[in-house]
């Protein structure tokens, strides 16, 4: 146990480290920071000397070290664009992308998971076969179509819910919450069904398929020539059997949510760290982009780590894979 | 048996003959592919020649419309472009990058797959930590970075002319680990069968018998993920340039066309983002349908 | 679909729970947020914008851009300096006095070295304090214009600059963020409540204000929530979640006149659209011919030709443009009604200039293009360049964000360039000095006429008003035949604003709350 989480540890270890390369590289490469620090009307020589100031004229790797070091102090900087530390405004911005991710989850566990385990059991229902296919349409439709369209028809066409941002937050200390106001609530939901569908249909699929497979083996076809209820056989026997490979779904749905955030939020509005990050792609705010990098693989890396100990712990037969 | 019955009797075939779904799904790829592919031949204009477009003919309706005009099928976009023709012409873009992409990937994975199952040993080991690595990591957010980093190395003049090559690099970097896992699966299996052995001990060099013995048996599960690798490197071709880091308006893609038509929702131009919309759809689940009953179908476990 | 069905149950279920309004609340929108509430940190629109509800400075503009007095009463010029006036009574919104301290100090702030208006400032080479209420800025020489370029320096107080230790501007080798970057004590017309950068920002009505009762303004309350895409944005006011959109896009405001409830004002804008050709280089850098055609004044008057401004105006800008032959907009001193006209769209014309210049089979050339900072920008250079392949012309459109386009007119890196020019200052002098003077740092044509740089300096210190004016147009009349632009047009703005609430549009395109009423 101790051996394999080590194991798992230096992995992490090094993915940080190529992240950290390739988010240091960013500095350099991408655009010129100085111009967005400007006005219009700065003199050349203003320019060069926010060069010197900023330190990006000395050598690559006194810059890759300087980085390295506040790197792992939690220190990216000030963001070139407002002028406040980046730790900061990601921690402001993660409560955001935390609920937003949080409750389409839930949508996309409860619902995948109960259509999985239906269309699983009534394999030929023709109710199985439209949700198959209306599923398959899931997977079909570009995360920002079915935003748009959402906001179209609730928003603007109904007047249901509003149509962006994120109104109704109430404050914890410092975490923003939108879980604690009848507004909160209301601006949470098409974002997250949004960002929810796609996943909600890959959860589905990979349930029923894993259901199939289960139904087929040789201890459910026990348990029914013993006569067992088909109930119990469903919920007891097949479903339980399915749990092991839920906790990777977890694992998996969590950081596609992630990811797809950034599509989500930029449609909404949804003022999380996934807007924070395109918005800084398109002012070339590099320690916003830099740190978010670093923030998002680190995130990926605990997941994945959490869900990999997990296995290990539910399910014994990895210990002899390892 | 003629030729035709024992064809027929193939258990795929069969298996496609009696599923109406994925005969119609088969057909609308095929016809979009085709249509696609040969849009210069198809489409009435070409609306990559700037001199053929003009701007006085911009934002017309749909030929059935009021106002619409008739040689415009499907009206114009706001820059006077056909929108028929432009549509055909992005979605060749959006079908060449996306199967650029899934052979990139295809062609990366099976290669390393097949050699770390064959191999074996630290070969192993290292690659298939690499995919593991890779695939926590969700692939349009990988697509995004490899995108953004991409395009800042090239310098400015060349980024315009190279966002396609980019664009598929940075999908085709994503998916190569479910090639790999699955080619290596494959290989691993092919590679314990008598004849492989028998092989290895008449003196046959390592590659040939990869290349000859075992590829050729990776490849039913290779085809199934690489045709539901094709929608959504689809997807993730539309999303990028949807985001604006992918295909330039003026050379326009599917995902392109709908960004630039998304700025027309409100104001009634519902044309320029309504068609390329339904036409990225269709094709995506044409795609995904053909690629559900391969997996089914080729899968011997569900039938 | 009972989820469907719940879920539209429950959504009603909320609309209803929604609790009325008791005081004037204005939520408004707009792309960007202000960068930062220091109001000398950044010289650029929302930042202005936002500031400028909280900060006053001595002298601003009223909705129609007439100079008025704010912290100074009245003003007058001397040989070598203006005298002010200050306003007697006025409070910081922390309740400290305003006086002549106060200007001294801002200038001083203004003018430091990590300030972004240190060029506008050092117009001012010092502040003479004659008593608490009287100031006078000196200048180096006469200086005809310089109430005009004081509108956007803001004025701080003295005491809470020290206190909170921000007596300068923020550094750009600062580690951290100073206290003025969140924080904002002014004397304007409405208080700092909170605010989260790009998400919401909350100003209140300053109760203590000077100009209480003597304008029309009734807001209570402003809540500016920022909006990045256009689409979402519409969707805002459409589903009457924000009052009043700053910039809708242009094709959406005819959807946006025709929604019940909403309205649409318009008004020129203080801005040109224009591309530059560089006429300065041996060889071009993008082109397939030797040489620089450029060089040849017929090359640059068959391009100004080519391109069809009407069409432009009518299909790509929804008609919100007024199409132009000069780089500078009316209400800038130095347009005229003879120099202003477009020139006339003639492809043929065109045609027989490029050959007559040796060019029969056109060239090839690159248009860099930016993608997100004028009106339809990319849509306006697409245009051209179909129009330009009508010539013969093959032109490669590179269409990329503001901050990689701006560095490559500045470092001189591209061949034929978009390029916008507002002027705050209302005078061709701004103009002149940045983009026609041969030294002018935005001036990426390589144009270099003797009349041109002479009037430049010349207008600085002429303060005989009828012969500067006519310097000025004389230099425009030059330029109108050297042609080292191509104008486009000049911008119009579009507001859309929600018959709750009257707004009068502004040419500058800023938001002035104080002349807000809600209804």
């Amino acid at each position: 146990m101790f051996f394999f989480i080590l194991k798992r540890l230096a992995q992490s270890v090094l993915v940080m480290a190529v992240v950290s390369a390739v988010s240091f590289s960013l500095f350099n490469f991408v655009g010129d920071p100085v111009n967005n620090m400007v006005g219009q009307d700065a003199t050349r020589e203003q320019r060069i000397e926010i060069r010197q100031q900023l330190g990006l004229d000395d050598p690559i790797l006194t810059q890759y070290a300087r980085f390295l070091g506040n790197m792992v102090q939690g220190d990216f900087g000030l963001s070139y664009r407002i002028k406040r530390p980046v730790d900061e405004l990601i921690l402001e911005r993660l409560p955001a992308t935390l609920e937003l991710v949080f409750v389409s989850a839930i949508i996309a566990l409860v619902v995948g998971i109960s259509l999985g385990v239906y269309t699983g059991i009534r394999r030929k229902s023709w109710i199985s076969r439209v949700i198959l296919s209306v599923s398959l349409v899931g997977v079909s439709l570009p995360t920002f179509i079915i935003g748009i369209a959402l906001i179209y028809l609730f928003a603007v066409h109904l007047r249901w819910l509003p149509s962006s941002g994120r109104s109704g937050t109430v404050e914890l200390g410092w975490w923003k919450t939108s879980f604690l106001s009848v507004d909160g609530w209301r601006a949470i939901i098409l974002p997250s069904i949004t960002l929810s569908l796609f996943q909600l249909t890959l959860i589905l699929r990979l349930v029923r398929a894993e259901m199939l497979e289960v139904m087929r083996t040789d201890f459910i076809k026990f348990a029914r020539a013993r006569g067992l209820a088909e109930r119990a056989i469903n919920f007891r026997h097949a479903l339980r059997n399915t749990l092991v490979p839920v906790i990777t779904i977890i694992g998996l749905n969590i950081g596609g949510l992630i990811a797809f955030s950034v599509i989500t939020e930029t449609v909404f509005q949804w003022p999380g760290t996934g807007l924070m990050f395109i918005q800084a792609v398109d002012f070339v705010d590099v320690p916003i982009m830099a740190a978010y990098l670093v923030f998002v693989a680190l995130l990926f890396v605990l997941i994945n780590l959490v869900v990999d100990i997990l296995y290990f712990v539910v399910d014994p037969r990895i210990r002899l894979g390892d | 048996m003629t030729r035709w019955e024992r064809f027929k009797d193939n258990d795929i075939v069969w298996s496609f003959l009696s599923s109406p779904g994925a005969m119609i799904a088969a057909a609308i790829t095929v016809i979009s592919i085709l249509a696609c592919l040969f849009a210069p031949l198809i489409a009435p204009f070409d609306p990559f020649d700037p001199s053929q477009i003009s701007l006085w003919d911009g934002k017309l309706p749909p030929a059935w419309s009021d106002g619409g005009q008739p040689q415009y099928l499907l009206g114009t976009d706001n820059q006077g472009r056909d929108m028929l023709s432009t549509i055909l012409y992005g979605g060749r873009l959006s079908i060449l990058v996306g199967l650029a992409a899934v052979c990139l990937g295809m062609v990366l994975g099976v290669t390393l797959g097949v050699i770390s199952g064959y191999v074996g040993g630290v070969t192993d080991a290292v690659i298939m930590r690499i995919a593991d690595v890779q695939l926590t990591i969700p692939g349009i957010l990988l697509a995004i970075l490899i995108n953004g980093v991409g395009r800042a190395f090239l310098p400015l003049e060349l980024r315009q002319e190279f966002a396609v090559y980019v664009v598929i690099i940075a999908i085709g970097l994503t998916d190569w680990p479910q090639f790999a896992r699955v080619a290596r699966g494959a290989t691993m299996v092919e590679a314990n069968k008598e004849y492989v052995q028998a092989a290895r001990i008449i003196g046959l060099p390592a590659w040939l018998i990869m290349i000859r013995h075992v590829l050729p048996n990776t490849l039913r599960p290779v085809l199934v993920i690489a045709t539901i690798g094709l929608a959504l490197a689809i997807i993730a071709e539309a999303t990028l340039s949807f985001l604006g880091q992918g295909i330039p308006p003026t050379t326009p893609s599917l995902g392109t066309l709908i960004r630039v038509g998304n700025e027309y929702l409100f104001s009634g131009l519902w044309w320029i983002t309504f068609f390329p919309a339904i036409a990225l759809v269709v094709l995506v689940f044409a795609v995904n349908l053909l690629g559900d009953w391969m997996r089914d179908a080729l899968n011997p476990k569900l039938r | 679909m009972q989820f469907t069905k719940l879920l539209a149950v429950s959504a009603m279920a909320l609309t209803v729970a929604s609790p009325a309004l008791a005081e004037n609340v204005l939520r408004w929108t707009s792309q960007g947020d202000a960068l930062t509430m220091d109001p000398h940190s950044q010289n650029e629109g929302p930042t202005i914008a936002m500031n400028g509800q909280i900060y006053e400075s001595l002298v601003t503009r009223d909705a129609d851009l007439n100079l008025q007095p704010e912290l100074a009463e009245s003003w007058e010029a001397g040989p070598d300096g203006w005298t002010f006036k200050l306003r007697q009574g006025v409070k910081f919104h922390d309740g400290s006095e305003f006086n002549a301290e106060d200007v001294a100090f801002s200038f001083e702030r203004a003018k430091h070295e990590a300030s972004d208006y240190k060029e506008q400032a050092k117009n001012v080479t010092s502040v003479e304090i004659i008593d608490d209420y009287t100031v006078k800025l000196t200048t180096d020489g006469p200086n005809p214009i310089l109430p005009n370029q004081l509108t956007s320096i803001y004025m701080m107080d003295k005491g809470w600059s020290e206190a909170n230790n921000v007596v300068a501007p923020q550094d750009f080798k600062a580690k951290e963020e100073t206290y003025a970057v969140r924080n904002a004590n002014g004397t304007g017309p409405f208080t700092l409540v909170s605010r989260a950068p790009d998400e919401l920002t909350v100003l209140a009505r300053n109760g203590d204000w000077w100009g209480e009762g003597m304008f029309p303004g009734n807001i209570d309350k402003i809540e500016y929530r920022p909006i990045t895409n256009a689409a979402t944005r519409v969707a805002a006011l459409l589903s009457g979640e924000v009052d009043f959109v700053l910039d809708p896009p242009l094709q959406d405001v005819k959807r946006i006149e025709g929604s019940d409830g909403l309205g649409v004002k318009t008004v020129a804008q203080i801005r040109s659209i224009f591309f530059g050709m560089d006429q300065g280089v041996d060889k071009l850098r993008s082109s397939n011919v030797d040489g620089n055609p450029f060089k040849d004044v017929r090359v640059r008057e068959a391009f100004n030709l080519a391109i069809d401004k009407d069409a432009i105006q009518r299909v790509v800008m929804e008609g919100l443009s007024f199409p132009t032959g000069m780089i500078t907009p009316p209400g800038v001193l130095g347009n005229t009604p003879e120099n202003d006209p477009a020139y006339a769209y003639d492809p043929e014309r065109a045609k027989a200039l490029l050959a007559e210049a040796g060019y029969p089979e056109g060239f090839s050339i690159q248009l860099d293009c930016p993608n997100n900072r004028y009106n339809n920008d990319e849509k306006i250079c697409q245009a051209a360049v179909a129009m330009l392949a009508r010539v013969g012309v093959e032109v490669n459109l590179d269409a990329i964000p503001k901050a990689q386009h701006f560095p490559k007119i500045q470092k001189r890196e591209s061949d034929f360039y978009m390029l916008g020019w507002g002027v705050p200052t209302l005078d061709s002098h701004y103009v002149f000095s940045y983009l026609l003077d041969g030294e002018g740092s935005w001036n990426a044509t390589g144009y270099n006429n003797a009349l041109v740089n002479e009037t430049t300096d010349a207008i600085t210190t002429e303060i005989d008003i009828a012969k500067r004016t006519q310097m000025i147009e004389d230099a425009w009349t030059q330029i109108k035949a050297d042609m080292p632009y191509v104008p486009i047009h000049h911008q119009v703005l579009a507001w859309g604003i929600s018959d709750k609430v009257d707004i009068p549009i502004s040419a500058d395109d800023a938001f002035r709350p104080r002349f807000a009423v809600m209804k």
